[in-house]
């Protein structure tokens, strides 16, 4: 009994330690996204090309953060993503509205 | 004399019991009072609005005073009377329904109510300080932010208090309902009241942010000289139109939703049917939900979106009455063929369904953008409004708290005062409001302080005013109604109603810990199941243990009261810059008591087996 | 069955955050939480959309803001969401000395990136005469920064108080739950910086 929970203790802490290794490359992943990020801007890109790639390189980095960082694609989470969605629903809505539908 | 001090420490005690009370059913007492008080408030404003209005140039009321009268009654009516009565309803009922014994987050849901109660106060606080706010309900932008006086400063600060109180109460629902479930108790056995207050209370997490970030770019325009607003600084006040209808269009819903749920968890038990169309009813629920948040801007019809907006916006809105035109036909199917009682909160719940069905109607009138252009600022938005509230969720409340009287306070409350109150405020609301439709169609404007004679209005804003003196007698019978029930009533057993649902299957009032011991569902409507097989309560789901409990707790309070006077120092800085030191002696009070919950730890307090089975003696 | 023994188990299960009901409740209700912060910041971006060339003929974002500074700051609020993992991942390995390091690392990142901020705002108003009360799009971007170094400022207190009230006693399973939101609300505001940086800075200097 004994050696059993130590076995499980094992293989959790083995089981931790790969999901912190996966951590460390989707932060180095960050890093390069916010590097790339700064970069287009610096060197002065075409602005159609550079706005919405660095929309949907903030989105990526984003979705890295909730499920790696948070545990978001854990068990358990199908809640919390629910209720995460459905405020982004209406995140983007209020964005949407109050960018294209003021007058001016 | 003895007796005196012992009575008088009895009374201290009491009190002290409800400000640090952390159970869900004394926060609904807390509710149910406080919210029933600013009602009362609510209505002396509007009865005082309606007197002025009773003949054509009238000035009972000076026009400033009729700018402050209009707006305190429809926010009062909103954010202090129909949304803490709704909470009272939530905390007194959705525990019991799903087998609870305390809501997730009862500290949580004791500060809720401390910010909404301290926050209501705030608001009011104007009267007696040189004006309350007059810039109405909606308090639109650039008129809120110039306004003289510190009127709406007391609308922005009471709003933001309250709200933040609010928002708390939804993520404890939420919570609750999905975590604190009855063995068996699945998403779709749950009574409809509390498939309501969830879809409500996520309505609640996601509507009431946008509205708290309107309230502080008002806050910061109003009292730290920013631009929001201002169009000379380059601001720009649709944003605060948008903010103030991303929030006010759900909250409508968060409103009505419970209501439904009372209606039909009320149908059921007196046509003695299970709901017709159960599965439809939390799928129609979930969508008015969800579509609640597509059509705000629907509100915004005049103000020059153009017409592809209003489009996408009039069809978003014509949209909903399809789930709600469901609703209704599945209560009609409910009553169709039941053994139907009909007593005071069955009442409630019949009148409900022509009068919402008329205000829906007008609903669809309105969501016609072209059309909307005549109807928009006129008394038929009015009479549309009044009847979808006040006939969907005052019928609702009225309907809900004759239900679940017994429940809360053991005793019924007596059926000829409630019938009296019935008819009296049922005719009332309809002579009030029905006759406004044609009054607005007529061309008589809103919030307009008086009107001319000769114009064809008198004779309807006459019978208008009649009808609020009616609705008035019928709220002054129910507080009688109160009073002689709580002097005069019998105890009754817990389950008067020949009830259905779990909340029946335990005394009344129930005990603190609700359940003695978990019970098992085993489908819908499990009390009646139960009952069908010939038991007289529910099976238990565990044998009887220890039951874990919360401490009760001073620090929601303080926690609240550092808001509040928080809130008068910033609103006062503007005066005198000394005021600034209140801030921070509020925030600190505050912060202080945050701090004290976050070290001390609170690891509540167990009842014992021996205790309950003893209790079981008695 | 007192408290002391079920809060204090010999070894920490799988999940400490989510080993008893209140933590279950608590971290659900803080997910809820955030999902209602998502609509909150939605509301602020939109304002900045909005007001974001209403500059009243006062400086606006391009000759205002480099990307130096707010380079440095991104990078210490990245690595400090990796450091808030790694206390966490210490957390689960029921090691407490390693995560109150791993968190001291997070808090002091926090207070570079706090320190930063102030030094802007402050190079800012005295500097560029840009306040508040420039113009709508000085009001606009002062509410939203701020609104998020507002955040920024309660979680370090937070995590500071977490850390220091539970310094003697170790990890149990009444706190865990604790540090674990403390972290998660931590991240959060790394992803509201995300959009902070690309819609605010990046965005505005192109």
């Amino acid at each position: 009994m004994a050696e059993n929970t130590n076995l499980q203790e094992q293989y959790r802490k083995k089981k931790n330690k790969e999901e912190m290794k996966q951590q460390v490359i989707t932060f180095v992943l960050m890093i390069l996204f916010t590097v790339i990020a700064f970069g287009m801007v610096i060197y002065e890109l075409d602005k159609l090309f550079v706005i919405p790639t660095l929309l949907i390189l903030a989105v990526v980095q984003v979705g890295f953060q909730l499920y790696y960082f948070m545990h978001m694609s854990h068990k358990g989470h199908e809640m919390p993503a629910l209720m995460l969605y459905a405020g982004a629903f209406v995140a983007f809505l209020t964005v949407l509205t109050l960018s294209v539908l003021i007058w001016w | 004399m003895s007796t005196a001090t012992a009575q008088k420490r009895g009374f201290g005690a009491a009190i002290w019991d409800y400000l640090t009370t952390v159970d869900h059913k004394k926060i609904a007492h807390l509710y149910l009072v406080s919210g029933g008080l600013f009602f009362l408030i609510g209505g002396l404003e509007a009865l005082l609005i309606r007197i002025q209005l009773i003949k054509p140039s009238n000035d009972f009321v000076s026009a400033g005073f009729y700018n402050e009268l209009l707006t305190m009654h429809g926010t009062t009516m909103i954010f202090l009377a129909a949304m803490p009565l709704i909470f009272a309803l939530l905390n007194a009922v959705v525990p019991l329904q799903i087998g609870a014994r305390d809501v997730a987050f009862p500290f949580l849901n004791s500060l809720g109510f401390w910010l909404f109660l301290f926050g209501g106060i705030i608001l009011n606080c104007g009267w007696f300080l040189g004006g309350a706010p007059d810039a109405g309900w909606t308090a639109y932008a650039p008129l809120s932010a110039v306004s003289p006086g510190h009127g709406v400063d007391f609308y922005v600060l009471g709003l933001q208090i309250s709200g933040a109180g609010t928002l708390i109460g939804g993520i404890n629902f939420l919570v609750t309902i999905i975590n604190m479930r009855a063995p068996g108790m699945t998403y779709m056995r749950m009574p409809l009241f509390t498939w309501t207050a969830f879809v409500t209370s996520s309505l609640i997490l996601f509507a009431f942010p946008a509205l708290t970030v309107g309230l502080f770019l008002l806050m910061f325009d109003r009292l730290f000289g920013s631009g929001f607003f201002n169009a000379s600084m380059g601001g720009n006040s649709v944003i605060w139109e948008h903010l103030f209808w991303i929030f006010g269009h759900p909250e409508v819903y968060i409103l009505i939703l419970p209501a439904f749920g009372v209606f039909s968890d009320v149908l059921s038990t007196f046509s003695k049917k299970r709901l017709f169309g159960y599965t439809a009813m939390v799928f129609a629920t979930t969508l008015i939900g969800f579509l609640g948040f597509m059509v705000w801007a629907h509100h915004m019809f005049t103000t020059g979106l153009g017409p592809a907006a209003n489009s996408i916006f009039a069809i978003a809105t014509m949209a909903i009455a399809v789930p709600t035109g469901i609703k209704i036909f599945n209560w009609l199917f409910t009553l169709w063929g039941g053994s139907i009682t009909i007593n005071s909160a069955m009442l409630w719940a019949l009148a409900f369904i022509p009068t919402f069905t008329i205000g829906g109607t007008t609903g669809v009138m309105l969501a016609a953008a072209a059309a909307d252009y005549q109807y928009h600022d006129t008394y038929f938005v009015v009479a549309h409004f009044h009847y979808v509230i006040v006939g969907g969720v005052v019928f609702g409340l009225f309907c809900g708290i004759h239900y679940w009287w017994p429940k809360m306070f053991g005793k019924i409350l007596n059926e000829t005062l409630g019938k009296i109150t019935f008819w009296t405020f049922f005719l009332g609301f309809h002579l009030t409001f029905f006759i406004q439709h044609f009054l607005g169609l007529m061309g008589m404007p809103r919030r307009y302080w008086t009107y001319l004679p000769n114009q064809e209005l008198d004779t309807g804003n006459l019978i208008s005013t009649i009808g609020a003196f009616l609705m008035a007698i019928g709220t002054i019978v129910f507080i009688i109604n109160v009073i002689y029930t709580s002097v005069k009533g019998h105890k009754v057993s817990g389950d008067p109603w020949d009830g259905r649902t779990l909340e029946w299957s335990i005394p009344s009032p129930p005990p603190h810990y609700n359940f003695k011991q978990t019970p098992l569902v085993r489908g819908l409507d499990p009390l009646w199941i139960e009952k069908m097989e010939g038991r007289k309560g529910i099976t238990p789901a565990e044998p009887l243990d220890d039951i874990h409990m919360p401490n009760p707790s001073i620090l929601p309070f303080i926690m609240s009261l550092g808001l509040f006077i928080a809130g008068f120092g910033f609103i006062y800085q503007v005066d005198n810059l000394a005021f600034l030191w209140v801030v921070i002696l509020g925030m600190g009070i505050t912060l202080g008591a945050m701090f004290v919950r976050s070290i001390k730890d609170d690891l509540g307090h167990h009842i014992h087996k021996e205790d309950l089975e003893e209790g079981a003696d008695q | 069955m007192s408290s002391d023994q079920t809060l204090n188990p010999e070894t920490l299960p799988e999940q400490p955050e989510r080993a008893t009901l209140e933590g279950k409740n608590k971290f659900l209700g803080f997910w809820f939480f955030l999902g209602g912060e998502t609509v909150l910041f939605a509301s602020l971006f939109g304002t900045y959309l909005a007001l974001n060339n209403a500059t009243n003929d006062g400086p606006g974002a391009e000759e205002l803001f480099g990307l130096e500074l707010v380079f440095i700051m991104t990078m210490l609020l990245l690595t400090s969401s990796l450091t808030s993992v790694y206390a966490m991942y210490h957390m689960k390995n029921n090691s407490f000395s390693k995560m109150q390091l791993w968190l001291g690392i997070t808090v002091l990142l926090g207070l570079g990136f706090l320190g930063c901020e102030l030094y802007e705002f402050y190079h800012y108003i005295h500097g560029e005469g840009f306040t508040l009360r420039s113009s709508a799009f000085g009001s606009a971007f002062y509410t939203l920064v701020g609104f998020h170094g507002g955040h920024v400022t309660f979680g370090l207190l937070w995590i500071v108080t977490l850390m220091v009230r539970n310094a003697k006693r170790g990890l149990n399973l009444y706190n865990a739950p604790k540090f674990y939101i403390a972290s998660l609300y931590w991240h959060f505001i790394d992803v509201v910086w995300v959009f902070i940086f690309t819609v605010v800075y990046l965005m505005g200097v192109i």
